[in-house]
């Protein structure tokens, strides 16, 4: 009973890492670009839907359908201006840039906010959950998110497959200069994808806000836990990423299980397993590491 | 077939050559420094020589996060982990009865013999992978550390050894430390640079394919950039150590020393040796004067950072050498077009 | 004569500081293919990729019905009608074939060029239309980086080493295609290592070596011996031979 509960618990905080995990994917997979801010991306998210939802008179748990679309059109305005430029330079610059966006939102938001923890308030749904056996409790929130990251992943697998432009983005991924060749103008092609990238982030940034509290640092860390599940679920593959999600979360509650302060380590040691063992990860492919 | 010559464009005569002046001038100039800044402690201010060891501990980061960075390529924002190494490492064997200082060495030898079996797994992956596995390693030793009793878990504890002498020494002796260990660090990696090494790290730098098919070893190059790096971030987080005695994971393994040598590095200009340092007086200078407004030296260091990276990505110091073609520690050469013209 | 297509007017092309391309000029007619042949590293792929807008020139400009493209980015180029079929394939290697077609298909010109019609120019198409790209052999390939060029529906089309990697009966195939193609109004820019191949596929042929033009002419102006001193360089200390026609 108490592995099943480990693996339910896993499996429930594998769904949200997913979906945080998906626009870190869709960013390197599309404009080869990593960007360390993606962390930070969700929890400014997080603040937005905290500081709008008693301004617009929404509650907080419909506040994403403001603030996803506020965060992608963000996405496709910062990708044509700052990031198309770094990546006009070099990968390396990318790096840089992303990282100090990353130093100075984390540092702006203690400015502006304190350190002090936040959420966002969905009323009594927080505490409430599903108790089917003994020490198995299913939060509704959580199987919500979880549930939310399916869907989300779902739709933008179809998207990619079955839509114009997410053949598109999907060539620009495969070959950005064939596909400049075959007429895609790429740079509106990034934008579209970082986009799309930004909406998820923002997304988790809000289910983030409703299962926990969060804090202007909690981006590094959720940063950390993106980029494990996209490397042991595989670069490239959208399912591969909700598989490692849902592979970090059990090995988090496991080692929490033996431990507390395992937790993150736990996860760690599962990331570097992956790295030395098969560094293309579960589902990835040989040539995607390089 | 004819043997007569194919094309044969005239060529044009280069010559190749290193510094623009007299290596004189910076060899004097360099002595006179190292004098003063020697005899520093007993002739300024004590906060000042504090100051003064936390610049050189950004100095000695800086330019090891330029080594791995503006010469082998690798953006690493993992290098916290050798500073905190590098402390415990003096933790542990002052605990052992060691003297703080004496182990200064010897913690920057056991970074350098970690970083080995590190760089097998690293070296897996590229680019911001490469990135965020270093920071991964890094927050993994941060929590193995954090659950080790008897080096103060993840509480802390005080560095033993330094109990003798009165705090006015121990700050002017970390201080010496601090700037020998600088010293060390930064004629070490001109000497590197100038060297057939340096020459063979700008080849990979440059154009890494070329560079293999010229027979260079870049696996080899590029771990052994690693390892040394390591063994300086090492030494710093062992000065660190013995400057700011009360040592916890939460410190030594920060993030945010990731960050200043990154920024520092950036603004000052990636690929030079005195890069690192100016954006270390940079700094130092906006940290000390906005010291009141919490965070936003931070920002504002950080937002330069980003500016220089996207319109003058070669630094401030990079911009100042090109625009008046001088170096004071010259790596590079000069490749000047002959009589005859390209 | 037939109007000018596509100029190329005293192109110098520069990698870094190699000089690729060095004032190299020709002229391309509507309904012409002109074949550009010429060793490894003589420039013949620089010269295609700045005329489709992955290389700007360090000098000269590239012309198209006379109006200048040097600005153009690449896919206003193709909106145009300059199509590359690049060196190598390039084909979208996680892709389907009728999916790579699809690709060129989306910001298409209109034209007698549509997926259906490349179905038709290569039969066996429609049975493999789902299966993947890498399953394919080299002369499937490049059929399908054709198709997915044409599909576009461009006024010149630039073909970037056909035969490299197939097979000659292959490249027989591919080369029978060209009569069929130019029957549809597109004019063909051809670059070839393979002499035999471009040089009997051209209405006109164009040499280069080190980046310079040593020889133009029509294929029955030139004798073999002509062809290979060109191609070669040996024997030559003036800067180019021409016979017949220059424009």
């Amino acid at each position: 009973m108490i592995w099943l509960n480990i693996v339910i618990q896993g499996a429930l905080v594998g769904g949200f890492y997913a979906l945080f995990a998906c626009g870190l994917s869709l960013m390197f997979g599309v404009l080869k670009v990593i960007n360390l801010a993606h962390g930070d991306m969700a929890v400014v998210a997080g603040y937005v839907a905290v500081f709008l939802s008693p301004r617009l008179h929404i509650p907080g748990l419909w506040s994403f359908l403001v603030v996803v679309p506020i965060f992608a059109l963000l996405g496709y305005v910062v990708q044509r201006t700052l990031i198309q430029k770094s990546i006009d330079r070099d990968p390396f610059t990318t790096l840089l840039v992303t990282f100090g966006l990353s130093v100075v939102i984390e540092n702006l938001l203690l400015e502006m906010y304190s350190a002090n923890g936040q959420s966002i308030n969905i009323g009594s749904l927080i505490g409430e959950s599903w108790h089917p056996a003994s020490i198995i409790y299913i939060s509704y929130v959580s199987l919500a998110v979880l549930a939310a990251a399916v869907l989300v992943l779902l739709a933008l697998q179809l998207f990619l497959s079955k839509s114009g432009i997410g053949r598109l983005i999907r060539a620009v991924a495969d070959d950005q200069e064939a596909a400049q060749l075959s007429g895609a103008n790429y740079r509106h092609v990034f934008g579209i994808a970082a986009a799309i990238a930004f909406a998820t982030v923002a997304l988790a940034g809000i289910a983030y806000g409703m299962m926990t509290q969060f804090a202007p640092t909690s981006g590094g860390v959720n940063l950390l836990f993106a980029f494990e599940v996209v490397v042991i679920g595989g670069i490239g593959s959208l399912w591969g990423t909700l598989v490692g999600g849902i592979a970090l979360g059990i090995a988090q509650q496991f080692g929490a299980h033996i431990n507390l302060s395992y937790q993150i380590l736990a996860g760690n040691v599962l990331f570097l397993a992956v790295l030395a063992v098969r560094p293309q990860g579960l589902f990835g492919r040989r040539s995607s590491l390089a | 077939m004819s043997t007569e010559p194919l094309f044969v464009a005239p060529r044009a005569r280069v010559k190749v050559r290193r510094s623009t002046h007299s290596p004189l001038f910076t060899i004097i100039g360099a002595l006179v420094l190292v004098c003063l800044l020697t005899v520093a402690p007993w002739i300024v201010p004590a906060q000042f020589a504090t100051t003064l060891t936390n610049f050189f501990i950004l100095v000695i980061m800086a330019t090891m996060w330029n080594l791995l960075a503006g010469y082998a390529g690798m953006v690493s924002i993992g290098q916290q982990a050798f500073v905190g190494l590098g402390a415990y490492a003096t933790l542990y064997l002052a605990i052992k009865g060691m003297n703080p200082f004496v182990a200064i060495p010897f913690a920057a030898l056991v970074c350098a013999a970690l970083a080995v079996p590190i760089t097998y797994l690293l070296f897996r992956l590229r680019g911001g992978y490469f990135s965020i596995a270093t920071w991964v390693v890094s927050d993994t030793a941060l929590l193995i550390i954090g659950t080790i009793a008897v080096l103060g878990g993840g509480t802390g504890r005080t560095m033993p050894g330094l109990q003798n002498l009165s705090p006015a020494e121990t700050a002017h002796f970390s201080y010496l430390a601090t700037w020998f260990v600088a010293l060390i660090v930064v004629t070490g990696t001109y000497v590197l640079l100038r060297s057939r090494t340096g020459l063979v790290l700008a080849s990979i730098r440059d154009n890494e394919v070329a560079a293999r098919s010229a027979g260079v070893n870049v696996r080899a190059a590029r771990r052994s950039i690693f390892v040394i790096a390591a063994a300086g971030c090492g030494a710093a987080g062992a000065v660190l150590a013995i400057s700011q005695p009360f040592i916890q994971p939460s410190n030594e393994f920060n993030l945010q020393w990731a960050a200043e040598m990154l920024f520092v590095s950036m603004i000052g200009g990636l690929g030079t040796i005195e890069g690192p340092i100016i954006g270390s007086i940079i700094f130092f200078v906006l940290q000390q004067s906005l010291q009141q407004q919490g965070a936003w030296y931070l920002i504002i260091v950080g937002a330069l950072a980003v500016a220089i990276a996207l319109w003058q990505p070669r630094g401030l110091w990079g911009a100042f050498r090109d625009r008046f073609h001088t170096e004071l520690l010259p790596v590079g050469h000069w490749v000047e077009p002959g009589e005859s013209g390209l | 004569m037939t109007a000018a297509l596509l100029e190329v007017e005293s192109l110098t092309v520069h990698h870094g500081q190699l000089c690729a391309i060095d004032d190299v000029s020709f002229t391309q007619h509507q309904g012409e293919v002109l074949a550009v042949i010429g060793a490894n590293g003589a420039g013949k792929s620089t010269l295609l990729r700045t005329i489709a807008g992955l290389h700007r020139p360090t000098s000269g400009c590239v012309r198209l019905d006379g109006k200048d493209i040097n600005d153009l980015s690449v896919s206003r180029r193709v909106a145009l009608g300059i199509s590359l079929v690049p060196e190598g394939r390039r084909l979208f290697s996680s892709m389907t074939l009728e999916e790579n077609l699809q690709v060129g298909a989306y910001h298409a010109n209109p034209g007698p060029f549509n997926i259906q019609r490349i179905y038709e120019l290569f039969d066996w198409m429609p049975n493999r239309r789902k299966q993947s790209v890498w399953q394919l052999s080299g002369g499937e390939q490049q059929a399908v980086a054709i198709g997915r060029a044409l599909v576009a529906n461009p006024r010149v089309l630039l073909l970037d080493e056909l035969s490299l990697g197939l097979a000659p009966i292959i490249i027989e195939k591919i080369y029978a295609l060209v009569p069929e193609i130019l029957a549809q109004g597109v004019s063909i820019l051809i670059v070839e290592q393979d002499v035999s191949q471009g040089v009997s596929a051209a209405d006109r042929v164009h040499c280069l070596l080190e980046g310079r033009t040593s020889m133009t002419g029509t294929p029955a102006e030139l004798t073999s011996e002509e062809i290979d001193r060109a191609y070669f360089g040996a024997g030559l200390d003036a800067p180019a031979v021409t016979s017949g026609v220059v424009e």
